[in-house]
């Protein structure tokens, strides 16, 4: 089952590290990870995507709230929640593939931010889903280069994260 | 009052009431020796090897209630230091690692003895910190021993910049240091405690299983009030040994792949398991699959919740300190909450005596050649059960943990988790230099007393009367006992060649050092060893090279299928 985990933690050095080192020294997947600081400076949050059974998530969990640099933890996949993540696509953008790549980036609500005489960079955010789709739907051939944040998350209504 | 990052870092475990430091000195460290030479109330300890300087901060810890304090320098100091920090984070031994590391504006130069300390470290230690500033230094020491000695104790790191050291600010020690991420429980659920009585009382085959955070937590005297009064049987893990008093009939003995049979056999078969700071690990329930097919539930306490339902399922789960949780499991049973039918265990109770009946600890003693069992047999008796027993790793810890009988918490120290060679006489002289005066074995083999033999110099520059029991079998014993049973006899590289005559290497050492060959001659040695107040002795008992420890659950196997002896191979 894929979990997305959100994380409070202390923006210090190292702690991107505790995290990271916890998941490879116990053999958890990570999806992906995201972090930046907070509007407290002195705490980042931090998005997981990852996969495990029950107990996997479940172990995943306290052991993160073991780590001294973590602040709170929470599953946001429990309840209601919003995910979005960023992509930036690079495309050949050439003679009749310009008006195609411009009609696109239009229907999946995308915004072309950058063109040369030969190529788009196409900047687009939503559900992984939503940025899955978009790169099957073009011409692979010319995809030149894919940038993605990885997944950030909120709990919807009253579900806050803060300490 | 201005001070050097130096000055402080002393001050501060002046102000932690820290008695002994083990450390060995460098470079990166040379201002924080400066001042320990300075002062007369943190005595210092000079080591051998860096490992052997954690090991004595661990075997300290294990046998006092306090932090160990180890000191090594940057690079190798701190690499050294690893296996010894890998040791107390496996066994959740509470204790502060200050390292020296080269100065701010070299670190990620490559400099001369420089290694990312806190980076090799993390995955073993409980938290680590680099100080990057020396106004930083005192709340930072303040911070370490707090984590390591709360909640899951466990080891800290402060990896310390040598130009730091020299730099100089106001130095005030503060009172208490709070940190937001961190606030271990200690009141168990109310509920969930009546819940686990609730099950405990009506139990029909009840067990209490007990492991380290019963010593670590201080909880023995009420664990034994708590099996005492609800009239259980009791198991120990290795780590355990001592939370229960061994002379009590209601003890089965230590459980696992070298457990008692009827302590396995109970393990298997109860219908209510209460676990106490006990972490069900593989040498303890063997193949977990086999342990989980038997219907029975399980209540388990523990400090760290990371440790309940990690590799079996647990029904009732209580998170707390064991002392506090105990203590209110007493209070609400004296209170008559709970109606306890005790005549309902005695079938379960005459199962118990049919298992104990097998005498799976039972041994064919010889009259020529010496016997590994009854050395630490009548090591238990010489001593009166009650020395401080340290160990290395392999056959002899086994027998050790066996056939010595703990009565009492603190007097067993041996490396559980991580399993380290070498860890044996360091451990003691921490154990020593923390009970002047009391007897302190440490039981080895010859194949773990060589991984950190040196420490018998520093044995003598402290003057510490360690007995060294030496169960000599001049093979990696636990090594060739699986390559007999799982290799077809093959014993490779497990042959200790080229012993050297370690009674004459004890006297070379200056210690007392006694050659001890035949079964008749044992306690005779014992006596003299234990007789010689002052003198550290080496007592290299040559014992059966063939014996192996029994009863064994094969890696992978279930508790209950058991080799009780060399009959069953």
């Amino acid at each position: 089952m894929r979990h997305v985990l959100s994380l409070l933690l202390e923006n210090e050095a190292g702690a991107l590290s505790r995290v990271s080192g916890l998941f490879s020294a116990r053999g958890y997947n990570i999806e992906s990870l995201t972090v930046a600081p907070t509007e407290d400076a002195s705490m980042s949050r931090m998005t997981i995507v990852t996969t495990g059974s029950d107990d996997v998530i479940e172990q995943i969990t306290k052991q993160l709230n073991k780590l001294v640099d973590v602040v709170k933890v929470v599953d946001l996949s429990e309840a209601p929640h919003i995910e979005r993540e960023l992509m930036l696509v690079k495309v050949r953008a050439v003679a009749k593939d310009r008006e195609e790549m411009k009609r696109m980036a239009d229907i999946f609500r995308g915004r072309i931010i950058d063109v040369t005489e030969s190529s788009y960079v196409i900047e687009l955010t939503g559900t992984q889903d939503k940025l899955d789709s978009f790169v099957g739907a073009i011409e692979p051939a010319l995809v030149l280069e894919t940038v993605r944040s990885g997944v950030c998350g909120v709990g919807r209504g009253d579900r806050v994260l803060k300490i | 009052m201005v001070l050097t990052g130096a000055e402080i870092v002393v001050r501060c475990l002046q102000e932690e009431k820290v008695d002994y430091v083990f450390g060995y000195p460098g470079g990166s460290v040379l201002f924080i020796y400066d001042e320990l030479f300075k002062q007369d109330k943190v005595r210092h300890v000079l080591v051998r090897h860096e490992q052997a300087a954690v090991h004595a901060a661990d075997g300290y810890a294990r046998t006092t209630e306090k932090v160990g304090v180890a000191l090594v320098t940057s690079g190798p100091g701190a690499t050294n230091a690893v296996t010894g920090i890998a040791t107390a984070y496996m066994d959740s031994i509470p204790m502060v690692v200050i390292s020296g590391q080269v100065p701010t504006a070299a670190i990620g130069m490559d400099a001369f003895q420089e290694v990312d300390t806190v980076g090799i470290t993390r995955p073993c230690v409980k938290h680590n910190f680099l100080v990057k500033d020396v106004k930083d230094i005192a709340t930072t020491i303040k911070k370490a021993f707090l984590i390591a000695a709360t909640g899951r104790p466990g080891p800290v790191l402060v990896d310390i910049p040598k130009d730091i050291t020299a730099q100089k600010c106001e130095f005030v020690y503060p009172d208490k240091v709070v940190i937001r991420s961190y606030h271990p429980v200690a009141k168990g659920n109310g509920g969930q405690i009546r819940k686990a009585l609730q099950l405990l009382t009506e139990a029909r085959r009840p067990l209490v299983y007990t492991g380290g955070g019963v010593i670590l937590s201080n909880a023995a005297e009420k664990l034994t009030r708590l099996v005492q009064r609800l009239n259980t049987p009791c198991t120990n893990t290795l780590m355990g040994l001592g939370g229960f008093p061994a002379s009590d009939h209601r003890f089965l003995g230590m459980l696992g792949m070298h457990g008692t049979y009827e302590a396995n056999m109970a393990m298997q078969h109860c219908d209510v398991l209460l676990a106490v700071g006990a972490r069900f690990d593989d040498r303890v329930i063997g193949n977990t699959a086999d342990f989980m097919k038997e219907p029975r539930k399980i209540i388990h306490i523990d400090i760290d919740p990371s440790s309940i339902s990690k590799r079996v399922k647990v029904d009732v789960p209580i998170v707390g300190d064991l002392g506090e949780v105990l203590d209110e499991m007493i209070a609400v049973l004296e209170n008559g909450e709970h109606r306890q039918e005790l005549s309902a265990t005695e079938p379960w109770w005459r199962q118990i005596e049919d298992w104990r009946g097998r005498s799976s600890l039972a041994f064919k003693n010889s009259d020529d050649v010496i016997k590994p069992q009854f050395v630490v047999e009548k090591l238990w008796e010489v001593t009166g059960g009650d020395a401080f027993v340290t160990t290395d790793v392999g056959q002899h810890q086994m027998w050790s943990a066996q056939y010595y009988r703990f009565d009492k918490p603190r007097r067993w120290v041996t490396s559980g988790g991580l399993g380290t060679m070498g860890f044996g006489l360091p451990a003691a002289m921490g154990v020593q230099l923390a009970h002047p005066g009391a007897p302190v074995a440490c039981i080895t083999g010859e194949g773990s007393i060589q991984m950190c033999i040196q420490e018998l110099s520093t044995c003598k520059q402290y003057r510490l009367p360690i007995k060294v029991i030496s169960l000599n079998n001049r093979y990696l014993g636990m090594v060739r006992q699986w390559q007999q049973i799982f290799h077809g006899n093959r014993y490779s590289e497990s042959y200790m060649d080229s012993l050297p005559d370690f009674a004459k290497l004890a006297e070379a050492y200056g210690h007392v050092g006694l050659q001890v060959t035949k079964p008749g001659d044992v306690e005779a040695a014992l006596r003299e060893a234990f007789g010689r107040k002052d003198d550290l002795v080496f007592l290299d008992f040559q014992i059966d090279p063939a014996e192996n420890v029994f009863p064994m659950v094969q890696g992978g196997k279930g508790l209950a299928d058991m080799i009780l002896s060399a009959e069953d191979l």
